[in-house]
């Protein structure tokens, strides 16, 4: 470490940063979420957004970066760096910083993201707030967020705080407990504030091509050796079975323990709904739970967030995890036994009766919906 | 060889969790159990116990009611506890708690054939963030995300998950290595070892026995030593009650896909 | 009771255990089946659940008597015959050897049923002695080194899985009623040793029974469980111990039926309302409730006293008596509640409903127990 490097000396501290995930050379989509989301950060402190990126030859993945907001993009290129390791990717990282000083520095939740930042900030000595939903420096923007997004008495709640600069300091919102509660997390006494933010949350924006032009590209001196990374990368393995994207999906039916009746049946329904509804299918975590689904189809807390245009819940009594992954979607349509289960609490549209019966017929509807068109 | 193994005990979010009026957690109306992604790592540990005969040693940072988690996982086949327990160290983050359950370590010993497992993260926080911390304060390489560990002399072979496939990482003891579910089913306690686990022994480090450690500072542990503070908390808002639409029949989902002609759905 | 902080790790150990390994799938093939499932036995025996009152010494944990009824009920509550499967070995299959057996008995035995490696049944019962023990005709007659059997054991749980049987024959044809009366190790691969037919069992579905048919069979003197014409009353000790599992497994198939009505009684809507609300339902609920309490409190009690080494025999014996009276009466009202819902295969109150019904026939009826707190009461 530097030893002129303070984290507590917050004055020093300048500029958003974005760490730009790649992988194999592409760039991870949330990359381009999180640099709309720091435009948004910057424009409110008036700095200026910078991306990191790093990998081997990378510098082709910089552009679009400016396209999607950013001023300046740091690219930290060596052969040692082309397969992410936590020491190297780590050992960059926080050099960059110590020598320029980010105020933030957000960073993509995924299982890449969430190794390295908390080494990160460990090292830093600084705060990191993990898989954040919101984020504000002003604070008449948080309080905007809060007047629908919560239910708390704005009018009752003092935003004031004598010990940090209210409207300054990074407002990082996270769900916690499961999603029963939300937190908002502050780093008022180290810089940089750091945040992970969950893959699917924050909007892209529209993409600029004059930004992208004019986007400013870097390449700082920096020291590693391969006696830097302890650990050693033999392969890299693509999942030969195609994941499902519930991410970027349009239209989601997702399946919970309401199909343990006929697993098999329940499932085939699913995915029929699905594709005459032109989406994917999805799940609980009861159903991934009890091995009838794999993992990449579960949306909720310990699963993916996601906000598609429909979302179809099949037998989801709809626990609060579950909830807090696909609440925000534009429409949600509940088929449920139980009455009184909580899904239809949050739906849109509910029925009441049993999903076996009531999807063949669904399917029924909307092809005679269609035909008739 | 011994195996080190982080664990917490979590208030169960998957029953019903009751919210102060202040938005705080009501944790005394709360049922506790083991973190289910450390209840992994255990299973881990133990797996390589019955492998290789070495000793298992469960870690935990709390209260000392935590004692009767150890108890359990010492009914699985644990050997020994080690429990972090101290009023200064209440009210940590990721970053302080991750500096003291360090300090704790080190002071317990970590040997050059040893491997310290953590669950990926826990249901409470859900952060993920105290097994690198951990790692990084100690100056041990990691490993997170671990779909598959194998052993070697004192080489780990990791299968590293990602979203989209995996990697396969190598990595020389002393090191971290974080467990996901998808890594083992957990093992339940056996009979004998109910009636045993109370006989073996329970190390209790409170801030006295650590105070001297290099990682253990006032200013970097406990609510003080946090870098993060909670400016806010509060429950998510109520979605506006929809509408529920009569009877399960097709005129029901008749009415159902029209409404999703109207809104040009389908 | 309030358990103490063992006890109650064990019976979160035995409820996880049964809640997560008896699946419903299970649970219906062992009712539809009738068949032994090794696969679940075997787990069972892993964790230790077979060798729960055999010594430490003889392989076993040599858990005290309120562990094994936690075991018991807790198992009983997801599946009344799966606590059959870890009962047998800590009961009478077992329970005579641990009390009577010969250093080399126990060494060349205990151990293997206490790992679930082998099975070992308890045959006492013959056509025409049930309750009356003193009836038995099977007869084992001494020739030099060696003992020859002969006669006919009846309603023998596990006999067709079973590698070792204790089988009561009388050795002194002269003395009357329960004395002359020896304990013999069978093995059952032996020559002139078969099982009848399978009985077709009303509930407790899934752990075979049938009929243990001895035909001159030559068992050596090492096979003679304690001394010569004393049998029957190591039989009467092990039976206290019997008993008290017996009336666990009644407290938690009673359990299952209150269970399994509160959440129906949630769930069911009549006259647009949850039938819970109804007093005529709320009210055998509270009743259920009550006597289930009531029960589990005289077995605790019970197994307090045997791990205490007081005489619990007047208390196994109403712990017993009323523990399955409790639980045929829950069926009953659980049934009830469920109206005809109860009355067919796919709720879990019909077989609950089969499954209760042994509980109060089995290991000394209702009326035997009655015998023996009044006898005790009386005699003096």
């Amino acid at each position: 470490m530097a030893n002129n490097f303070n984290s507590a000396d917050i004055g020093a501290f300048k500029n958003v940063w974005v760490f730009c995930e790649q992988r194999q050379d592409s760039m991870m989509p949330t990359s381009y979420e999180l640099i709309s989301e720091g435009r948004k950060l910057a424009d409110e402190l008036g700095v200026e957004l910078c991306g990191i990126l790093i990998g081997d030859n990378v510098d082709g993945l910089a552009k679009d970066l400016g396209g999607y907001g950013a001023d300046k993009v740091y690219v930290y290129n060596s052969p040692l760096l082309k397969d992410y390791t936590t020491d190297g990717y780590t050992k960059v990282i926080c050099d960059a910083v110590e020598e320029f000083k980010p105020e933030i520095l957000l960073v993509g939740a995924s299982n890449i993201g969430r190794d390295l930042a908390p080494r990160v900030a460990a090292r830093l000595h600084t705060g990191l707030c993990a898989d954040c939903t919101h984020l504000d420096v002003d604070l008449n923007g948080y309080i905007e967020f809060l007047k629908t997004g919560s239910s708390l008495d704005i009018e009752g709640t003092k935003f004031e705080s004598k010990l940090f600069d209210v409207n300054t300091n990074l407002k990082m919102t996270r769900p916690a407990f499961g999603g029963h509660l939300m937190a908002t997390i502050v780093c008022p006494r180290f810089r940089p504030a750091m945040a992970t933010v969950r893959p699917g949350v924050m909007k892209k924006r529209p993409y600029d091509e004059a930004k992208a032009n004019a986007v400013e590209i870097l390449h700082p001196e920096f020291t590693l050796t391969a006696e830097d990374i302890k650990t050693e990368v033999l392969e890299v393995v693509k999942s030969a079975k195609k994941l499902v994207d519930l991410i970027g999906a349009d239209i989601i039916v997702s399946v919970g323990a309401g199909i343990s009746k006929d697993v098999e049946a329940g499932l085939k329904l699913a995915q029929e709904l699905a594709d005459e509804l032109g989406g994917v299918v999805g799940a609980s975590r009861a159903a991934v739970d009890a091995g009838w689904i794999t993992a990449d189809h579960q949306v909720g807390q310990t699963g993916k967030t996601v906000h598609p245009k429909v979302y179809v819940a099949l037998g989801i009594s709809g626990a609060i995890q579950h909830k807090a992954g696909m609440q925000d979607s534009e429409l949600i349509i509940a088929v449920n036994k139980a009455e009184n289960a909580p899904i239809f609490e949050i739906a849109d549209y509910g029925i009441c009766g049993d999903l076996f019966k009531v999807v063949p017929l669904l399917i029924d509807s909307i092809r005679a919906e269609k035909a008739a068109k | 060889m011994k195996i080190l193994v982080t664990v917490k005990q979590v208030p169960d979010t998957s029953g019903k969790v009751a919210v102060n009026p202040d938005g705080t957690l009501n944790r005394a109306s709360m049922q506790t159990i083991i973190n289910p992604d450390d209840m992994n790592a255990i299973e881990a540990a133990l797996a390589l116990k019955d492998e290789l005969g070495c000793k298992v040693v469960a870690v935990t940072m709390g209260p000392m009611t935590a004692e009767g988690m150890l108890r359990e996982l010492m009914a699985m086949g644990v050997d020994e506890g080690l429990l972090i327990s101290g009023r200064e160290f209440g009210g940590s983050d990721t970053y302080a708690t991750s500096q003291i359950v360090a300090a704790g370590l080190d002071t317990y010993g970590i040997d050059e054939d040893d491997i310290i497992f953590a669950g990926r993260q826990a249901i409470d926080g859900d952060t993920a963030q105290v097994g690198p911390q951990i790692a990084e304060k100690l100056h041990l390489p990691q490993v997170t995300y671990a779909g598959e560990v194998k052993k070697e002399g004192n080489t780990l072979y990791v299968k590293r998950m990602l979203e989209d496939g995996y990697m396969t990482v190598k990595v020389q003891t002393p090191c971290v290595i974080t467990c996901i579910k998808e890594l083992n089913t957990p093992r339940y306690m056996t009979v004998l070892g109910t009636e045993e686990c109370y006989d073996k022994p329970i190390t209790i480090m409170d801030y006295p026995a650590l105070q001297n450690h290099p990682l253990i500072d006032p200013t970097t542990i406990g609510l003080k030593g946090s870098p993060t503070n909670i400016f806010k908390s509060f429950t998510p808002p109520m979605k506006g009650v929809g509408q529920m639409l009569e009877g399960d029949g097709k005129e029901t989902t008749d009415k159902l896909a029209g409404i999703l002609a109207a809104k040009h759905i389908i | 009771m309030i358990l103490d902080a063992k006890h109650t790790l064990q019976q979160k150990l035995f409820r996880e255990f049964a809640e997560t390994e008896f699946t419903k799938e299970l649970q219906e093939k062992l009712d539809t089946t009738g068949e032994f499932d090794w696969d679940i036995f075997k787990k069972m025996a892993k964790y230790g659940f077979t060798g729960i009152k055999i010594p430490k010494e003889y392989g076993g944990s040599g858990s005290d008597y309120l562990t094994y009824c936690l075991m018991i009920e807790e198992l009983a509550r997801v599946d009344c015959v799966l606590s059959v499967y870890a009962n047998t070995s800590n009961s009478l299959g077992g329970g005579p050897l641990v009390i009577a057996g010969s250093e080399e008995q126990k060494k060349k035995y205990l151990p293997a049923i206490a790992s679930g490696e082998k099975i070992m049944v308890f045959a006492l019962t013959e056509p025409g002695a049930g309750s009356d023990a003193g009836g038995t005709t099977t007869t084992a007659v001494q020739d030099g080194d060696d003992f020859i059997l002969n006669g006919r054991k009846t309603f023998i749980s596990g006999a067709p899985v079973a590698d070792w049987c204790l089988v009561f024959a009388k050795t002194d044809p002269t003395a009357k009623g329960s004395r002359g009366i020896s304990m013999f190790v069978v093995d059952m691969k032996l020559p002139g040793v078969s099982c009848g037919a399978h009985e077709n069992k009303m509930g407790i579905n899934g752990y075979p029974t049938s009929d243990v048919i001895l035909e001159d069979v030559r068992v050596s003197k090492d096979c003679l469980v304690g001394p010569l014409h004393k049998g029957f009353s190591i039989a009467m000790k092990t039976l206290d111990g019997g008993r008290l599992g017996m009336a666990a497994q009644a407290v938690g198939v009673a359990q299952a039926c209150l269970d399994e009505s509160i959440k129906y009684a949630k769930e069911r809507k009549q006259f647009g309302r949850p039938i819970a609300d109804f007093q005529g339902i709320s009210f055998m609920i509270a009743d259920m409730a009550t006597e289930i309490a009531a029960a589990r409190e005289l077995v605790y009690n019970a197994a307090a006293l045997k791990d205490a080494n007081m005489d619990a025999t007047t208390a196994c014996s109403m712990a017993k008596y009323f523990a399955a009276e409790t639980a045929n009466r829950c069926a009953y009202k659980a049934v009830q509640i469920h109206g005809g819902y109860g009355y067919i295969k796919e709720y879990k109150v019909e077989r609950l409903y089969r499954d209760a019904r042994i509980t109060s026939i089995y290991e000394g009826t209702s009326q035997i127990q009655q015998v023996v707190i009044a006898g005790n009461l009386l005699k003096k």
